[in-house]
Order: structure tokens, then C-alpha cells, then sequence
């Protein structure tokens, strides 16, 4: 185990604090810059997808695991920020343009999203988002002649300051810069008043206000943050789909987002990522057990939400903290070697914590 | 444009389908306020209710009393397990993941549901087949008149049942604090569990009833959603605010479809993100946030 000595105060700033760690990530980006060497087009495509769903998940995080405001309908955002872009695409616009306008835009209706919510317990939020994702979805599938409806919209070709980028290797290489972009962002967030005001409202609210925060505000900037990242995440998710349906951003694809985040631990980014790779594995995992289950619970068409539910369930009995909780321990066993006990992660025992008068 | 029957008639029916809303938010609103938890996957209990009676009334042979019977309990033995078995270890765990595991229910009962009973619409015979008449060409079904006759009498029951017993009065003191429930002897865990148990049944009786309006199949749990927005409307914390929530949300309905048809089935949503923009607490103020 490594035991850090730190000699300046902006040594508890750092991102990345231990050796082990820095070889860890540097190992990973490596390996994500020279993905398109040896990976063919079809596994680099679905890399690149993996990827947009990791910023989808931070987007997500950031409001459900790190300002513990639950949204059940963060897919309305990735299908607002996919047909607002593609949309205006369409019309001539820029890509540039088009992204700032877009996520100013899911900014904006997060933000007030979070307003309608900000002053009553979490589940109020969890309720209007889920009712808003109705809404959006019922909104894109009537307004035939802005979005097409159900007959779909055709999403135009990825141009970025009028250089082609839809060949695979070029388009996966945007999804990168833009993900490393969101994990720094996040990252940086995290190191600054208003990210640790956030941990401070998850944490508790009450004792949050008691210590100067403005917790409606808290609510209202989370929201705002989480909308725009996740509508960047539905505006390349628009260049892998290239051709947009309303059904797409359904409740399901809610569900997988909330998967993504309670999988693969709430409330640390690298979560967020570990739980974009569980859910773009899973249909590989499923598709192998529709092979081996006897055809009769095989080919159920519930199997999938099915699958989602109890992996949902199983992972908030047994393993709350997620895949990351998971390889915490695993790290935690080979850094102390022979003194690695199971009752260092035993949770004590809780009560219902209340913050509600009567 | 709408005669005055017509008028009548689509407030009628409003006040049957908020009725059965109300039914459902009864069970959100007991399980809320024993154990602050919202069961998102309440109105997927009404849906297993629905499903439960219909093949208990196949078994016996179209009988419809005594099924719904061994319907409602065995959908409350399963709201007392969902409880004692998955919902009582996870006490104290961030309020997300209560709602994520609630969710998940959801989902899961959907697709156990559509595998057992399939994925089309189902009917179930029940006795309520005639209808009353209320005036010149204005009359209201037996089947829906049974849901308002239900709520009325449900909540009477439950409304005695919560002022009088000693097990009403020890629910209340838990719901209010656990801790000091603990202290004075009560049995908080089971006290919990049944809550579950009595939610669930009553959800089971909603989805009885409301299968002849409409048919049985695995989507009718969304009902729960609209009821959990009608209860939202009224203000959560209460039993009476939920049920005029409901009501609300039901007579609004019909009439939003009937002018609105673009947005059809999206208006309770609309109402309540609009009740909640303006007026957070709902109509009836019942819970308070802590002042610091």
C-alpha cells in the first residue's frame, strides 16, 4: 500500500494522487487513442457507442450520484439534444453552433425542470421527470413537422468546421475528445465549491442549508449541468443512430441509463464508466443466454426488462456501491495483502433517516 | 361543440376513473407514510391483481366473488414478501436507490406477467354488467359505479380502521417516528410489512375493478404512474389531499382529451408538472421540510 506524503497544499487537488492510478489511466487512454489501429470498423463503431453512453452516464451521475436528485427521464434529454441538433443540422447550421445551441438548450429546460422540483424532497423530482419524459416523447411523436413523428428524421452527416468526419475512425476519435473532455470537466467540477456543494445536498440537505448552501440553487445548477451533458451525449448518440424515432428515448432507455449508474456505483465518475461498458456487454450477455435458455424463456419477449429489473435489484441488495464498490475491494485486497478482512466493508446498521416533519 | 349531457356524461366517467386513481394512490400514500418509501411499481400490484383475479375466476369456474378474494390476498402476500424479503434490508440506503429498486419491480413484474399470462388484452367477467340510469339519456355503468361505490367504502374502512384499532393507531405511531415506535414496543418491521401487504391489496382490488373498463393487460400499470401524478396534484402526504388529487386528475382527463387531442393521455402529466411548477406542496399542504 501506498502511504502519500504530501508536501503542498494543492497536493489534495490533484486528480490523480497515487502511482498506481496514474499508470492505470494512462494505460487506458493509450489504449483508447490507438483503438483504431488494431480494432476492426463494426468493434470500433461499438466502442465508440460504449463511449457515448459513458458521457450519457456522467451527465447522469452527476445529478442522481453525486446531488442525489433522482431523474427518471434523462433519455428525454438525449432525445432533445439529438433532434434539436439534428434539427438544426438540417437547416444549415454549423456543428459548432449547433452544439453550443443544443446544450444551452437542454441547459435551459433542465434548469427549469429542476426549478419545478427544487423545493420538495427527491421524489418529487423522480415523479416530474418521469412525467416529463412522457411528455417529450408524446411532443416528438405529434410534432410531425418540425420532427418527422413516427415516420423518423433522417440525421444529416457529421461535419465538424466542414471537414467530413463520418468515417468510422474519425467519428470515434470525436467521441473520444468529447468524453475526456466531460471526465476532466466533471472531474474539475468535483474539485470546486459548487461540485462539493453538490455532495453536501446529497449528503443531507438539512445539514447542507445549516452550513450556508443554497440548496435550491444547489438543485437547480445540478440539473442544468447533468441536462447539457447528457444532451451532448444524445447529439453524437444522433450520429451513430443516423436515423432518429421517438420510441427511441423511452422509458427504457431511462431504465438503462439509471442501470448504467446504479451498476457501476453511484456517486464516482469512473462508475459512470464502468457502468457504460456492463450495459453495452449486456446485449452480447443476452443474446448468448437466448442461445443456451430452452427456447420457450429464451425467446420471451419481457426477457430484457426482465434481466434489467433483477440485475438492478440483485446489485442494490448485495453490492450498493456497484461495480466500482467491487473493484475497490478487489484493489483494497492486493494493497494490503495478508490483511484484507471482509468486516472492513461490513455497513453498520442503518435507520431510516428522516427529513420530513411528520 | 359539447351538449350539456355530454358534458355530464364525460364528468361521470371522470369521477369513476379518478375513483379508481384514487384507489391506487391510497396504497402509494399508506406505504409513504409508514415508510417514506414511493412504490413506483404500485400500479404494476394492481396490474398482478387484475391478472390474479382473472386466474383465480378461471380455476373456479367464472365465479367472481371468491376469486377476487384469493386475488387481493395472494397479491398482498406478495406485497408483504416484496417488503420482508428485499425492502427491509435496504432501509438507511440513499433515497435513489429506493426508487431504482422500486422501478425495477416495476419492470420486473411487467415482463413476469406478459411471460405467465401473454401480452394481449384479457377480459374478465365480472357481475357488473348493467347500467344505471340517471336521467334522459344519460346513464352510468355498473362496472364503473362499482369503483366509486369501492373507494367510497374503502376509505371509510380504512379511515376507522386508522382512528380506532390498536393496529391503525401503531401504524400511525410509526409513520410518524420509527425509532420512538421501536421504543414504546411496537413491532415496526411487521407493522411495515403489512403496510405493503395492505397497499398491495388494495391496488389488487383497483385493478379488479377497473379490469371491465379496461381490459387486462401488462400495460395498465402506467394507471399507477397517473395516480401517483394525481396524488402529487393533491398533495402527497395525505390521504384526503390524494384522493381529491385524483379525482381531479380524472375529471380533467376526458375533457383535455376531448379538446386537446394531440396530447391524448399526457394531461394528468401536464396538470401535475403545472401544480408542481407553481405550487410545489401540492393543494393540500401536509408534509413540511425541515427548517434549519
Amino acid at each position: 500500500m501506498q502511504v502519500l506524503f504530501k508536501t503542498a497544499y494543492n497536493d489534495d487537488l490533484k486528480f490523480l494522487a497515487k502511482t498506481g492510478e496514474k499508470v492505470r489511466v494512462g494505460l487506458v487512454v493509450v489504449f483508447l487513442l490507438a483503438a483504431p489501429l488494431f480494432l476492426q470498423n463494426y468493434y470500433l463503431a461499438e466502442l465508440g457507442l460504449l463511449l457515448v453512453y459513458a458521457i450519457a452516464g456522467i451527465g447522469l451521475m452527476i445529478l442522481t450520484g453525486h446531488t442525489g436528485q433522482v431523474s427518471f427521464g434523462h433519455a428525454a434529454f438525449l432525445g432533445i439534444g439529438a433532434y434539436c441538433h439534428s434539427i438544426l443540422m438540417a437547416k444549415g447550421v454549423p456543428f459548432s453552433v449547433s452544439l453550443v445551441l443544443t446544450t444551452t438548450l437542454c441547459a435551459i429546460v433542465g434548469m427549469i425542470l429542476g426549478r419545478s422540483a427544487s423545493k420538495m424532497h427527491g421524489f418529487y423530482l423522480a415523479i416530474a421527470t418521469l412525467a416529463f419524459l412522457i411528455l417529450v416523447e408524446t411532443l416528438i411523436g405529434e410534432w410531425h413537422s418540425l420532427t418527422g413523428g413516427h415516420a423518423g428524421f433522417a440525421v444529416p452527416s457529421l461535419k465538424i468546421f466542414g471537414v467530413s468526419m463520418t468515417a468510422v475512425w474519425k467519428q470515434y476519435y470525436v467521441d473520444l475528445f468529447f468524453l475526456l473532455a466531460v471526465v476532466l470537466g466533471a472531474a474539475n467540477l468535483f474539485r470546486s465549491p459548487t461540485g462539493r456543494s453538490f455532495l453536501a445536498v446529497r449528503d443531507s440537505e438539512l445539514s447542507a442549508r445549516s452550513l450556508g448552501v443554497n440548496v435550491e440553487w444547489v438543485k437547480i445548477q445540478s440539473f442544468g449541468i447533468s441536462a447539457a451533458i447528457t444532451g451532448l451525449a444524445g447529439i453524437l448518440l444522433a450520429h451513430h443512430l443516423t436515423y432518429l424515432a421517438p420510441d427511441v428515448f423511452g422509458v427504457l432507455e431511462s431504465l438503462k441509463l439509471m442501470l448504467m449508474i446504479v451498476v457501476g456505483g453511484l456517486g464516482t465518475i469512473l462508475g459512470a464508466i464502468f457502468g457504460a461498458i456492463f450495459v453495452s456487454l449486456l446485449p452480447v450477455a443476452l443474446s448468448f443466454l437466448k442461445d443456451v435458455l430452452p427456447a420457450g424463456i429464451g425467446q420471451q419477449a419481457g426477457l430484457e426488462p426482465l434481466l434489467f429489473g433483477l440485475i438492478i435489484v440483485l446489485f442494490i441488495v448485495f453490492e450498493p456501491q456497484g461495480i466500482y464498490g467491487r473493484w475497490m475491494k478487489i484493489r483494497f485486497f492486493f494493497e494490503t495483502f495478508p490483511y484484507y478482512r471482509k468486516s472492513s466493508f461490513v455497513r453498520q446498521k442503518s435507520y431510516l433517516k428522516t427529513e420530513r416533519m411528520r | 361543440m359539447l351538449q350539456v349531457n355530454d358534458i355530464i356524461h364525460l364528468a361521470v366517467t371522470g369521477l369513476a376513473q379518478g375513483c379508481a386513481y384514487g384507489l391506487i394512490a391510497l396504497g402509494f400514500v399508506l406505504i409513504y407514510k409508514a415508510t417514506e418509501v414511493v412504490n413506483f411499481a404500485h400500479g404494476e400490484f394492481m396490474m398482478l391483481g387484475a391478472f390474479a383475479v382473472l386466474a383465480f375466476s378461471e380455476a373456479l369456474g367464472g365465479s367472481f366473488w371468491p376469486a377476487f378474494l384469493l386475488g387481493c390476498l395472494s397479491i398482498g402476500v406478495v406485497g408483504y414478501l416484496v417488503d420482508a424479503q428485499i425492502m427491509r434490508r435496504i432501509i438507511g440506503q440513499s433515497s435513489a436507490s429506493i426508487f431504482i429498486i422500486t422501478v425495477a419491480f416495476g419492470f420486473i413484474f411487467r415482463s413476469l406477467a406478459g411471460m405467465i399470462w401473454g401480452w394481449n388484452s384479457l377480459s374478465l367477467q365480472t357481475p357488473f354488467t348493467g347500467s344505471l340510469q340517471l336521467a334522459e339519456g344519460l346513464s352510468i355503468g355498473h362496472d364503473r359505479l362499482a369503483i366509486v361505490v369501492a373507494t367510497i367504502i374503502l376509505v371509510t374502512v380504512l379511515y376507522l380502521f386508522f382512528s380506532r384499532t390498536r393496529f391503525g393507531i401503531a401504524m400511525q405511531a410509526a409513520s410518524q417516528n420509527q425509532l420512538a415506535a421501536y421504543y414504546m414496543g411496537i413491532r415496526v418491521k411487521r407493522l411495515v410489512s403489512i403496510t405493503w401487504a395492505i397497499g398491495a391489496m388494495i391496488a389488487a382490488m383497483a385493478g379488479a375493478l377497473l379490469a371491465p373498463v379496461t381490459l387486462i393487460d401488462t400495460t395498465i400499470g402506467f394507471l399507477g404512474i397517473k395516480a401517483l401524478a394525481g396524488a402529487i396534484v393533491g398533495g402527497f402526504g395525505s390521504i384526503p389531499g390524494a384522493l381529491l388529487g385524483c379525482l381531479l386528475i380524472g375529471i380533467i382527463e376526458p375533457f383535455a382529451d376531448y379538446y386537446f387531442p394531440a396530447v391524448k393521455g399526457a394531461s394528468a402529466y401536464i396538470v401535475m408538472l403545472v401544480v408542481l411548477f407553481v405550487r410545489p406542496e401540492g393543494l393540500i399542504v401536509q408534509t413540511f421540510q425541515k427548517k434549519v
